[in-house]
């Protein structure tokens, strides 16, 4: 009898298959489930309902939406932001979830702090109430976010009903260029495919040039795969892999862990696996990137000029790129590095990990910002591993802000919003309208770019700036 | 939640690429229980003069038509509660995010998708006659536009059976009860490091 090659994705779905429907439907095992302040509907469900959390110990908390990025010494001020964070505290504690709150020594980002504490494990079904969950597939987890009513049924079974995804392999071979990171990777394959170009399919990042990245590198790809319109994003483990979760807090450990690794060898997609879409890029034609929309699929190299509607053939393709350059405050033509910035910000599930600070920090090392910023570690960890470094002083010294752990100004909810019609360099994952605050104008880009846009206070290809010290995701 | 069988309305087109959930529902919206009315947040940026939801041609309006890639971004539920407390109970777009179309039809919100060239040609329709309907007919999965025609479109059965009977899909998870313990028993054995130990 011959096997069947098989994906990373499918081995990891079919061995959660707890039943199958006639009309194809899969009831599936959720291995971990992570939830943060927004998670208040579902538990208004299953409390409504009287139902209990079936599994509390693969369950937890974390307080990182609304959390304040500035002192937490005093009482949050805003009583309805103050109420999100006590609201999740007590809905974990009523339920006996392990609560990561605003004064936990571990808190931080969920995309960020669960890979830390070894809860990320290869192999895993993961969900949480938050599309960023697609981070956690670095590790060859099939992780995926899901909405308030999924959210309750995951409390309440454990399981979630699916249906089989596409699948689509992104290979990216050669190696990236001098500043060109993960996150100048990953917008290129979103410009390349489009907002939408994944949608209804898991993605496996596979070649030379994802095999090279890091850990903090592939967290950076996977996470932003839902803003190519994908399920999930998925990495095979390897080495690299094996080697950063060993130690980690909720990680097996011992005989269990070499246990555990022996299987997570066997995840691998096998030779002659069928994808349903195959796509390649070559890392070398990969520049430091920008978008200049209101959707991440603008991405460009930094290098290039403002498009213009008028060369657009659909007019009601050429009225949307109006429509986007009028909120952006942009003139076709115009090159992108003279754009001028009004801040940045350094943060974010997309980057705020140790090697995204490190990246920014080598860029500021002895300069100065020209425009006002905010810096935010991932993590409480990532931000003493920081200042154990140094990489705080830097960003003060150069003027920036440097904050507490937490989403901050990507999402704006804690109070950490670009003022309206402000240009922001942000390392963040979504320039949509108003997602920063009412009309703020976001740029994405990786950290190294972010920082060389502080230093000019302009949109800047970080190549042309002296940096000594390289390397980022 | 309200079953959805047939619905004949008034259809609003809105010719916008790509609209996000941070659109449909701005983000400092999130934390307000369901009770303070999410259909008031509903595009609460977006309505700027000429927005067409507030246009009166358009009063009354049950049904979205947009472009593609509708909903993408955050998977905040509350950009369905929007739209249906909105009044809206069916979307058709070329493309939507993945998981605000599960969100939306665990909230009896249809989202039908079509081909890029009949939404185009639709909008359109809807646009050169504000305020015509379009009846959709889930049983029999086809939408007729204001010119008549009766345009097919594929949904995932169990969506459509969730959809029809307004099922709650946690009790029909609990029918498999025995198959979810089973499975435990045995992954327990097969995979005892998923439990984290520490």
């Amino acid at each position: 009898m011959t096997v069947q090659p098989r994906s990373l994705f499918e081995k990891v779905w079919d061995a959660h298959v707890v039943a199958t429907r006639p009309d194809g439907q899969a009831l599936l095992a959720i291995d971990r489930h992570f939830l943060h302040e927004g998670s208040f509907h579902a538990f208004g469900m299953i409390d409504h309902a009287g139902r209990k959390v079936r599994r509390p110990e693969l369950t937890f908390a974390v307080a990182d939406h609304y959390v304040p990025s500035h002192s937490r010494s005093k009482p949050i001020a805003d009583p309805e932001i103050a109420n999100m964070v006590t609201m999740l505290e007590a809905n974990a504690g009523r339920h006996g979830l392990r609560h990561f709150g605003l004064h936990d020594p571990a808190q931080g980002i969920v995309h960020v702090l669960a890979p830390e504490q070894g809860l990320t494990l290869p192999g895993l079904t993961i969900v949480c109430g938050d599309s960023h969950t697609s981070t956690h597939g670095a590790f060859g987890a099939l992780a995926f976010g899901i909405g308030a009513t999924e959210v309750s049924h995951v409390l309440a079974t454990q399981t979630l009903w699916q249906r089989r995804p596409k699948t689509m392999r992104i290979t990216v071979d050669g190696v990236l260029g001098p500043h060109v990171t993960a996150k100048d990777l990953i917008l290129a394959v979103i410009a390349a495919i489009g907002a939408d170009g994944a949608a209804g399919h898991v993605i496996e990042y596979a070649g030379s040039a994802i095999r090279a990245l890091s850990m903090e590198g592939r967290l950076t790809v996977c996470n932003m795969s839902i803003e190519a319109g994908a399920r999930a994003g998925m990495i095979a483990p390897d080495d690299t892999t094996f080697a950063w979760i060993e130690g980690r807090h909720y990680a097996p450990k011992g005989a269990l862990f070499d246990r555990a690794v022996e299987h997570w060898r066997t995840l691998p997609s096998d030779d002659g696996a069928v994808f349903d879409r195959e796509v390649t890029l070559d890392a070398a034609d990969i520049a430091p990137a920008v978008t200049w929309g209101t959707s991440p699929e603008t991405a460009v190299p930094v290098t290039a000029a403002v498009p213009d509607p008028g060369a657009e053939a659909d007019p009601v393709r050429a009225g949307q790129m109006r429509k986007m350059l009028d909120y952006m405050g942009l003139a076709p033509g115009m090159a992108l590095e003279d754009v001028p910035i009004d801040r940045v910000f350094i943060g974010s599930c997309t980057n705020a990990r140790l090697e995204d600070l490190r990246a920014a920090a080598a860029v500021l090392r002895g300069r100065r910002a020209v425009v006002p910023g905010l810096v935010v570690p991932g993590s409480v960890p990532v931000r003493r591993q920081a200042e154990a470094e140094g990489l705080d002083r830097v960003f003060i010294d150069a003027g920036l802000e440097w904050g507490e752990p937490g989403c901050s100004m990507c999402v704006g909810i804690n109070g950490d919003l670009v003022p309206a019609g402000e240009r922001c360099a942000s390392t963040t994952n979504r320039n949509f309208p108003g997602r920063q605050g009412p009309n703020a104008r976001t740029h994405l880009m990786s950290p190294a770019m972010a920082a060389a846009a502080a230093a000019t206070g302009r949109l800047t290809d970080v190549r042309k700036l002296d940096v000594r010290k390289l390397g980022a995701s | 939640m309200d079953p959805f069988v047939m619905l004949t309305a008034p259809a609003v087109p809105l010719d916008i690429a790509n609209i996000d959930t941070d659109q449909l529902l701005p983000a400092r919206f999130l934390k307000k229980p369901r009770s303070a009315g999410y259909g008031n947040f509903l595009f609460h940026d977006e309505r700027k003069p000429g927005f067409p939801l507030d246009d009166p041609a358009y009063a009354g309006a049950r049904v979205l038509v947009s472009d593609r890639n509708f909903g993408c971004g955050s998977s905040r539920e509350g950009a369905v509660y929007a739209l249906v407390d909105g009044g809206f109970r069916c979307v058709v777009a070329p493309s939507f995010g993945d998981i605000f179309a599960a969100n939306a039809a665990k909230n009896g919100l249809l989202t039908v998708t079509l081909p890029e060239d009949a939404v185009a040609t639709l909008r359109r329709q809807l646009q050169e006659n504000p305020g015509a309907a379009v009846t959709v007919d889930l049983p029999a999965q086809t939408l007729t536009g204001p010119d008549g025609r009766a345009l097919s479109f594929a949904i995932d059965p169990f969506k459509k059976e969730c959809l029809v009977e307004g099922l709650d899909d946690v009790a029909l998870t609990l029918r498999h009860q025995d198959a979810i313990d089973a499975f435990d028993r045995a992954d327990a054995e097969a995979r005892p490091w998923v439990v984290p130990g520490a």
